[in-house]
């Protein structure tokens, strides 16, 4: 066993399948790693899962922690909590991350209430730097900077644990780029024995239903995406009816989710998806800091807003102030028309 | 005053105490359980004393008991902080079966308090609970929510749920309780209460009358509950605030669309070229 700090990555598995925030998580915590010379370091826990440690080793870990036992088939708070706990009691991870996944926000606060650490939810970024404490007086070196939007207006916070470890902080799918995997790329895979207590099992599962989405927004070349500003369903279809001309997929702000317009699944943002398509077309959206950071990476944006003090304006390629209900129409045509003159051109 | 103080902390003082929405979706089913079951709901929050607005809302929608934690050391609490808080409060009330949280509140959408509250309890936890499907002999059948799905879980008492939105809808407060318990009221209140109800000439009087008609919040300190001073409030908290940065939007080169036809067709045009889309 080395000696070497390390930061930590949990990997969520589903039926030996690996999600893909947790490989993202792996390729940020390389970075961050390089940068300490630290050693990544993932945490996998399921049933006949060997395999997928050296799936994560290519993705970037030097090493897995492999807790493989019947008991951990699937996921379940008590079990998969004991093990990190055992493990981080004893190794004293200087960083550990968790995906932000339904499974991963019911870990990570289990896990960080045990250790008594510090854990920030849904950065949006994370970087190493320093922290001066001033009712100390004290510098402390090296820090995780857990990045994320405030509450409240155009802010972002800047937190730090600087006296307890880990660092624990949890990180929504697509924030952070998939590694390109090293098929070359050697490390440890060491496999952990869990010492569990009765207590442990007071949760059994008795049946999964299991949909594996066909649809991955943060894949599409092209988003139509709606907010409060449209305003009923008949509206929210012109989006779904531009989506599928342009080959792309629908999204919506927080507003638009809660309002029941579209699915949770589909929700951009923070506390959402974070998607880089080439074509980002926000309508009726405001522009909230949490919406922008699930976006700004759109290669281009095009806003409609009858607003024009909308804060999206400020970042979009494309400035449309208008009604939705009245633009969204005349977008649908001029792409329509435009396919109609290639096909006669062909 | 500023709903960001200078440490970096939420001054939740400052902002209108109102009911986080998935706290509603967890009484609601507190209620719906006990009417089914039995038992009594008891509602606790930490908070400022203006929280208690939120207790008499809670009696008003069918809590048959509240508690108020308020205190200047709470002050700052980040969740791991809050969690010691509610831990004890808890325990202080005695036995209990159940214990509901929202998921998450909007605030800060960490959802993390359920989960750290359940582990300082030393009970298990159904995070992302859809609904409940049976309570018996000592344990509670519930389906949660997953990244892509769903699962039935079953689990032991005690235990803690959090709750989602999607759970229920929340009935409002009901008319005759809200009558029968206007006048509910922590002992900070009592002020401007006998402001309004002259006929109580000293907070003794009414102090009296409010007990003896089961109206009076009952309002717990750091002292009350035993909570070390050095695992609460921003001294308990793990996570310290860096800094806060305004974001500085850079505007990117950008181009008006008048919301016509012509120009409409131009921008299309424009992103074919650039093969963005077709
Ligand atoms: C911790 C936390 C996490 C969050 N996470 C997310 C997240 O992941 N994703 C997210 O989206 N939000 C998130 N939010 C919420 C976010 O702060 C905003 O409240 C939300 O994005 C607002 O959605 P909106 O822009 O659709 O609505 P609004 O802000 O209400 O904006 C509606 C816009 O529509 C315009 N409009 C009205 N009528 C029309 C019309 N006919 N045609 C064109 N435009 C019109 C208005 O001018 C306005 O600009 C989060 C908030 C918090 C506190
Ligand atoms: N100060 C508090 N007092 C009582 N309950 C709280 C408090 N903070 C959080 N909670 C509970 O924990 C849930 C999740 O909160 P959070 O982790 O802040 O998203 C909320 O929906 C509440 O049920």
């Amino acid at each position: 066993m080395t000696a070497r700090k390390s930061i930590w990555v949990h990997i969520e598995q589903t039926d030996g399948r690996i999600a893909d925030v947790s490989l993202e998580l792996v390729g940020k915590a390389r970075d961050l790693a390089s940068q300490l010379g630290y050693e990544v370091v993932g945490f996998l826990c399921g049933h006949g899962v060997e395999a997928l440690g050296w799936d994560v080793i290519r993705h970037g870990a030097d090493h897995v922690l492999l807790a493989d036992h019947p008991e951990l088939a699937e996921y379940r708070t008590l079990p998969y909590a004991r093990v990190a706990i055992t493990e981080a009691r004893k190794r004293q991870p200087e960083i550990f991350l968790v995906g932000g996944t339904p499974n991963g926000r019911d870990f990570a606060p289990r896990v960080a209430s045990a250790l008594r650490c510090g854990l920030t939810a849904d950065c949006t970024d994370l970087q190493i730097g320093n922290y001066h404490a001033k009712r100390e007086d004290k510098t402390y070196e090296n820090l995780l900077y857990q990045i994320r939007p405030a509450f409240g207006g155009n802010l972002v916070a800047t937190i730090v644990n600087p006296n307890t470890r880990p660092q624990m902080a949890t990180v929504r799918e697509g924030v952070m780029r998939m590694p390109v995997a090293d098929a070359m790329r050697t490390g440890a895979v060491e496999p952990v024995t869990p010492e569990f207590e009765p207590a442990d099992f007071a949760l059994e599962i008795l049946s999964r239903q299991v949909r594996h989405s066909t649809v991955k927004l943060k894949d599409a070349p092209v988003i139509v995406s709606g907010g409060a500003g449209i305003s009923d369903a008949d509206e929210f279809a012109l989006l779904r009816e531009l989506a599928n001309l342009l080959g792309g997929e629908v999204g919506g702000s927080r507003a638009a989710v809660d309002a029941g317009m579209i699915g949770r699944a589909f929700q951009v943002g923070q506390t959402g998806t974070t998607v880089r398509p080439r074509l980002y077309i926000a309508a009726g959206i405001s522009g909230a800091i949490q919406h922008r950071a699930g976006m700004d990476q759109s290669s281009k944006i095009i806003a409609i807003n009858t607003d024009p003090n909308a804060p999206m304006f400020q970042i979009a390629h494309y400035r449309i102030v208008g009604d939705a209900r009245e633009v969204l129409p005349m977008i649908i045509k001029a792409v329509r028309e435009r396919s109609m003159d290639q096909r006669e051109a062909e | 005053g500023d709903a960001m103080t200078k440490d970096g902390t939420m001054n939740r003082g400052v902002l209108s105490a109102i009911f986080n929405p998935e706290d509603l979706n967890a009484l609601e089913w507190a209620r719906q359980i006990t009417v089914r079951h039995g038992g009594t709901v008891t509602v606790i929050t930490m908070g400022p004393p203006k929280a208690a607005n939120i207790l008499r809302d809670s009696l008003w929608r069918g809590a048959d008991k509240v508690v108020l934690l308020t205190d200047r050391r709470f002050a700052g609490a980040d969740t791991l902080a809050t969690s010691v808080v509610l831990q004890k409060a808890i325990e202080k009330l005695g036995r209990f079966d159940l214990v509901l949280a929202g998921r998450q509140a909007i605030d800060g959408d960490t959802a993390q308090v359920g989960p750290q509250t359940a582990e300082k309890l030393g009970i298990p936890q159904i995070t992302y609970a859809e609904s409940v499907l049976d309570i018996a002999d000592g344990r509670i059948t519930a389906q949660r929510a997953l990244d892509s799905g769903s699962e039935i879980v079953r689990c032991t008492l005690p235990c803690l749920l959090t709750v989602v939105g999607s759970a229920n809808t929340p009935r409002p407060p009901s008319v005759r309780r809200q009558i029968a318990r206007k006048l509910a009221a922590t002992p900070g209140e009592y002020a401007a209460l006998r402001k309004q109800w002259p006929e109580f000439e000293t907070d003794d009087a009414l102090d009296e009358y409010l007990g003896a008609h089961d109206l009076r919040i009952p309002v717990w300190t750091a002292d009350d509950i035993g909570a070390s001073p050095d695992r609460i409030g921003l001294a308990g908290s793990p996570t310290q605030v860096h800094k806060v940065n305004f974001v500085v939007l850079e505007s990117t080169e950008s181009k008006t669309v008048e919301p016509n036809p012509e120009a409409i067709a131009a921008m299309v045009a424009e992103l074919v070229h650039e093969y963005i889309v077709g």
